[in-house]
This record gives C-alpha cells, sequence and structure tokens, in this order.
C-alpha cells in the first residue's frame, strides 16, 4: 500500500504525459508513412494550437474557443501542407525535408513576434483542471481523461483506416507512391486527409497538455515534438500502435526516473532510447517491413 | 514578374532601413552631444518576463531624465536597447552589438547566466557594465567592467535560509535548472547555510525547456521535506506554482528575487499555496516613485503590457530606475561620455536611489546589507510585506 501511494503520482504523471506524446506522435507517423517526410513543424503546429486557444478564450466562451482551436489547427496543417510541401512534391527528399525545418522556425518567431516573447498562460477549462483525489494522490481531472480520450481516438483512427474507403487508399499510398497514383487514387485528397488527421490530433493532444503544463512560450512546442517523434521512431515509425505504445512507455519512465531522485537524466533517458533502439532494432517495436504504414 | 516583384521587395526593404537609419538623428539641437547608455536585457526567452520589467524601470527613468550635463554642457542620453533572448550564446551577440554600437555604458541584465557569458566581451572592450539584479558573484569576480547594485546569492541564500530556519523547516527541498548559474548557484548558498543551521536539505535539478514538474513536487512531498526552494525563473515558477497546487503540496514555496514578479502572483492567485520571496525593493516604499511610474504606464499600453498587463510593480523595475541614476551620477564624475572615464568614475561613485544607497565596495558589488521579505497573498493576489531582513 506504502509503495502505491510513493509511485502513484509518478505513474499518473506519466500516463497522462505519455497520453499527451501519444496524440502528437501519431501526426509524425502518419505523415512519415505516407509521405517519408518528417515534419518537423509538427510540434510547433502544437504549440501554435496552445496559442490560439489562450488568444481566443479571451473574447469567446471556452466552448467555442476549443471548437475554433480544433478547426483552426485543421487549417492551418493543411495550408502548411499545401504551401511548404505540395510544390516540393516532385524534389529530392532533402529539400521538403529542408523546408519543415523553415516551416517550424517561421512558427516559432511568429510566436515570438506575437506574443513578444512572453510567457502565456493558458486558460482554465474547469472541468479538465480541477483537483481530484485517487487513492490519497492528488491530481489534476485531465491525468484521467488524457488516458482515456487517447485510447478512444486511436481505436476511432484504426477503425477509420482499417474500414473506410479514404483508409484503403491511405494504406494503399502508403505501400507504393506511384503505383496507387496509377490505380487512380487521388493522392493530392490522401496526404491533405492525413494532415488533417495529424493536425486534430494535435490540436486535441495541446489542449488536454496544456491544460495540465499552463505556460506557453515560442519554444513549448520543440521538447513534447522531439519526445514524440523519439515515440514514434521507437515504437517502429509508420506505425500508430507503435507510436501510442513508445509514447506511453517513454512517458512512463521518464517520471519513474524523476522519481528514482535521477531527475537530471530523465530527458537524457529518452534520446539514449533513441539511439538505443536505432541500433539494436531500428525498425522499431511495431515497424515490420510489411506492416500497414499509414 | 517574378523578378519584378523581388526588385520591388528589395527596394521597399531597402528604403525602409534607410528610413529607420535617418529617424533618429534629427532632434536634439539643444544639445552639445549624445551620450548612448546600453541596456543589455532579455525581452524574451526564459527571463523575458523579469527583463522587460527591468528595462521598463531604465525606460521610466530616462523618461524622467532624458539628458545630463557634463562640463557644463547638455547631452541628450539615449538608450540603446537589445534583446539578449536569455539565452548565453546570443547575449554575447547581443552585447558586441552594444559595444559597437559606442555605447557609455552598459546597464543588465536580468539573469546572472547571461550577465558572466556577456562580460568577456565587455571586458575585453573596456566597457564599464553595471549589473541591476543578476546576484551571481561570478558576474563580477575577476572581471575589472562588470559592477553591481544588487545584493549577492551569500547573502541572499543566508537569509532565505535563516528564514526557513526560524519557521521551523528542518528538511528543505531545493530545485535548480540545469546549467542556469542563478538557480545553481543560489541554491549552493542556501543549501550551505541551510546545513550549517542544521538542516537537512534534498537537491534536485531538472532540463531545459521542461514543462512537467509534476516529478518534482511528488519527490518533494515523498522525501517529507517541510519546505520547497526553488529559485528557478518566473516562467517555470507559474508551472511549478500551479503543479504545486494540483498535488497539494502543502509546505511554503520558497524564492529569491527573481520571483517578485506578478508572474508569480497572477499563477498563485485563487490557489492554495504559500510562496514567500526575498527582495530589493517593496512597493510603497518610495510613493512619489511608485505613482509616477503607474501614471507612466497606464498612458502607454505598451508598457503597460511589458509588465505583464497591470501596474503592480516588481522590485526589478526600481532596481533599473535605480541603476539608470548610478549611470548618469558616473558619466557626470567622469565628464566625459569616454568608456574609459566612465570606467574609472564608477567605483567612487554613489547614489542615493528609491532601493536604498548605492556604494561600490571590493569586487565592484554594492555594499547591501538588507533584503525584503514579501509573502504572496493568494486572495487578492498582491504581495504582502514580512519582514527587512539582514543578516551579521
Amino acid at each position: 500500500m506504502e509503495f502505491i501511494a510513493k509511485w502513484l503520482p509518478y505513474i499518473l504523471a506519466g500516463i497522462s504525459v505519455g497520453g499527451q506524446f501519444a496524440l502528437i506522435a501519431i501526426g509524425y507517423t502518419m505523415v512519415y508513412g505516407i509521405l517519408r517526410l518528417i515534419n518537423f513543424a509538427h510540434g510547433d503546429m502544437f504549440m501554435i494550437a496552445g496559442l490560439v486557444m489562450v488568444y481566443m478564450a479571451t473574447v469567446l466562451p471556452l466552448w467555442v474557443s476549443v471548437i475554433l482551436v480544433l478547426i483552426i489547427t485543421v487549417v492551418l496543417g493543411c495550408t502548411i501542407e499545401r504551401v511548404a510541401y505540395r510544390p516540393l512534391r516532385s524534389a529530392p527528399r532533402m529539400s521538403i525535408m529542408i523546408s519543415a525545418i523553415g516551416v517550424s522556425y517561421f512558427l516559432q518567431n511568429m510566436a515570438l513576434y506575437i506574443t513578444g516573447g512572453l510567457t502565456r498562460t493558458y486558460p482554465t477549462i474547469d472541468w479538465l483542471q480541477k483537483n481530484i483525489t485517487i487513492m490519497g494522490a492528488s491530481t489534476k481531472m485531465v491525468t484521467i481523461i488524457t488516458p482515456v480520450l487517447t485510447i478512444v481516438l486511436v481505436i476511432a483512427l484504426v477503425f477509420l483506416i482499417k474500414r473506410t474507403k479514404i483508409g484503403m487508399a491511405m494504406r494503399a499510398v502508403s505501400r507504393d507512391f506511384d503505383t496507387s497514383a496509377l490505380m487512380g487514387i487521388d493522392i493530392n485528397r490522401v496526404i491533405a486527409v492525413t494532415f488533417i488527421i495529424g493536425s486534430f490530433l494535435a490540436a486535441v493532444g495541446s489542449i488536454l497538455y496544456f491544460s495540465n503544463y499552463t505556460g506557453i512560450m515560442p519554444t513549448s512546442g520543440s521538447m513534447p515534438g522531439l519526445k514524440a517523434f523519439v515515440a514514434a521512431v521507437f515504437g517502429g515509425i509508420g506505425s500508430i500502435p507503435g507510436a501510442v505504445v513508445g509514447a506511453f512507455v517513454i512517458g512512463i519512465c521518464e517520471n519513474i526516473i524523476k522519481g528514482l531522485g535521477l531527475t537530471t537524466f530523465s530527458d537524457a533517458f529518452t534520446f539514449v532510447l533513441l539511439i538505443v533502439i536505432l541500433m539494436v532494432k531500428p525498425t522499431g517495436l511495431f515497424g515490420e517491413k510489411n506492416i500497414d504504414k499509414v | 514578374m517574378k523578378k519584378k516583384i523581388a526588385l520591388l521587395l528589395a527596394l521597399v526593404m531597402i528604403f525602409s532601413v534607410f528610413a529607420v537609419g535617418c529617424g533618429g538623428g534629427d532632434e536634439g539641437g539643444d544639445y552639445a552631444g549624445t551620450v548612448k547608455i546600453g541596456v543589455f536585457e532579455p525581452a524574451s526567452g526564459d527571463n523575458g518576463a523579469g527583463g522587460k520589467q527591468e528595462t521598463l524601470g531604465i525606460q521610466y527613468a530616462n523618461y524622467m531624465t532624458p539628458e545630463v550635463e557634463i562640463n557644463g554642457e547638455l547631452y541628450k542620453v539615449e538608450l540603446e536597447i537589445v534583446d539578449n533572448e536569455s539565452d548565453n550564446a546570443k547575449g554575447i551577440t547581443a552585447a558586441s552589438n552594444l559595444v559597437s554600437s559606442g555605447v557609455s555604458v552598459v546597464l543588465g541584465s536580468y539573469g546572472s547566466a547571461v550577465s558572466i557569458a556577456a562580460g568577456e566581451v565587455f571586458k575585453e572592450a573596456g566597457v564599464p557594465a553595471i549589473g541591476v539584479t543578476c546576484t551571481n558573484p561570478q558576474v563580477t569576480a575577476g572581471n575589472d567592467v562588470y559592477f553591481r547594485i544588487c545584493f549577492l546569492d551569500p547573502f541572499q541564500g543566508t537569509v532565505l535560509a535563516n528564514y526557513a530556519w526560524e519557521n521551523g523547516a528542518t528538511k528543505a527541498y531545493c530545485l535548480s535548472k540545469l546549467g542556469d548559474d542563478y538557480s545553481v548557484g543560489l541554491v549552493n548558498y542556501f543549501v550551505q547555510a541551510f546545513k550549517a543551521l542544521g538542516g537537512e536539505v534534498v537537491e534536485e535539478q531538472f532540463p531545459n525547456q521542461n514543462a512537467d514538474f509534476t516529478s518534482y513536487v511528488a519527490n518533494a512531498k515523498s522525501n517529507g521535506c517541510d519546505v520547497f526552494f526553488a529559485p528557478v525563473s518566473t516562467e517555470a515558477a507559474a508551472l511549478i506554482i500551479d503543479q504545486a497546487a494540483a498535488q497539494d503540496l502543502g509546505m511554503p514555496m520558497l524564492a529569491g528575487d527573481t520571483w517578485d514578479s506578478n508572474v508569480i502572483t497572477g499563477a498563485a492567485q485563487g490557489k492554495d499555496v504559500e510562496v514567500v520571496v526575498t527582495t530589493f525593493y517593496q512597493e510603497g516604499g518610495n510613493p512619489e516613485f511608485d505613482n509616477g511610474i503607474k501614471a507612466w504606464m497606464e498612458a502607454d499600453s505598451k508598457m503597460l503590457e511589458n509588465n505583464g498587463g497591470n501596474t503592480d510593480l516588481a522590485a526589478v523595475t526600481a532596481m533599473g530606475y535605480d541603476a539608470y541614476y548610478v549611470a548618469l551620477e558616473a558619466i557626470k564624475t567622469a565628464g566625459s561620455t569616454d568608456v574609459a572615464d566612465v570606467l574609472a568614475a564608477i567605483p567612487d561613485t554613489t547614489y542615493e536611489g528609491v532601493c536604498g544607497q548605492v556604494v561600490f565596495g571590493e569586487n565592484g558589488d554594492a555594499v547591501r546589507d538588507t533584503a525584503y521579505v514579501k509573502k504572496c497573498n493568494t486572495e487578492t493576489g498582491a504581495w504582502e510585506f514580512v519582514a527587512a531582513q539582514s543578516i551579521k
């Protein structure tokens, strides 16, 4: 019992942050599955979603802002794809990667300009932020909501990919880009849908994440983005269940390491994990050659 | 077509640079010349909020006294403000910019780490610098051009340790940021003093860009500590306070001068936490200054925004105000705008400021023996004066 009382706060924190990483990681892994592109701007889009919420909530009721945040982030994701990635579709893959880095810095600096470099405080969503007590450990409601919501969204996503027409098209495109184009699949549409899903999940992730850690800086997206990317690689980039499992593993391990008193090494652990997995099993946990890459 | 647009854009850029360049030079007909004071402060990054507040004090002082008399001739004082982005590497570039723009003296920076990093640049160029609120001893140690008008961390750490001990704490949880000279330094001095008193400590550090403080708060609780000492940047502090409230920390949180900011009172308002800080100035210490600067901030929405949206005074603002006048005194004494003359004049400069008297002693540090202890009233979101603490 004492054991549980000691470790429960860390486990809860780990599961919660893991769920938030998972929502970001799915965006990375899906875009990679389809385009073979690591979308470096993804973490910054997550940050922008947070900022949009901050500014929306000052003038609009909360529930309207939440909906608008989801919509604006999706629009932003599609715009980035349309403006920065689509014109480079036939260019070497390195160019599109560099374009992604450019977008990432552009978003960060735009946020710097808009916020004036000061930390913005995330609006309080009472329902998510109210304190609850689980077996003696006091925490926020969002800690419990996150893993549940994450799993529900992932199940819905897997259903979408396995059972719908657009899902089938996505699977086809991830297998062979050119052949599926020849078979009459509208590649641009499939890619647009991928970005819509990725951005939507990043927006949901940002609401959950910033409700828990309420300060937003222009660089707030880079660390969660980086860790989600490691999670995606760990789980096998291109695989959705892999990204989710990877994110939970990273979230929980990091917090347990902090609980052991090795706080200095919690970030180092994440990146050592990345190196080890790339050396031992470069395809990641679930990244088998023949798995559906979406 | 594209070429034309590119040409047009290029022309617009060239002209806008030209226009900005010409803007400053026209006025000042009555002045014998201009003297430039460099403001080396963060306006973004971890310490952006504090840096802006410190700059505000300097700007207000410049607004009140925009001229200085040197050898009977009136000179216009111009502020040369750069953003060091709270980053050691970028701070060096910003410092070099100041040096090359021909400033007579530099004020700043908020945040000791970046001051230490930029100290070498100023030293090499022989440009005198006056630290406003950078409390780490290494800022001035071994650097002949760096002075400072605030107290030092060994003093502040001891004051805080004494305060904790006198209030019944026996085991302290100390949190600092990895690689941040300010918080690591202050925690060190606190730990030394607290152990000397007979207390126990648990020390932990968090990495750069960390936003998840859940486990640190949990560690403090599970280790059975009875005071939480975290003299970290206000950005991290707001997150820590939030997390402490969420997990029902149940012990007072203690910090140094950095936390004396409306970012902290904003974060703590309406939450069940106890926040205590030591600082340089207590609002109300000089009503004339308080009212003047508040009216000035209210008149300009940009300034109000820089202060975090309200007129709550931070001690760093008052310190910035004093620093400007110390610089003016030094320039007057020097009787010249030349960096070498100003540098020679600073050690003998004295000034009676709103935060008390400034007299430079050993290493170019001001002689200070009092810190103000304040507590956050979480209902009203304002600081309440607790005590003026000195050590012998």
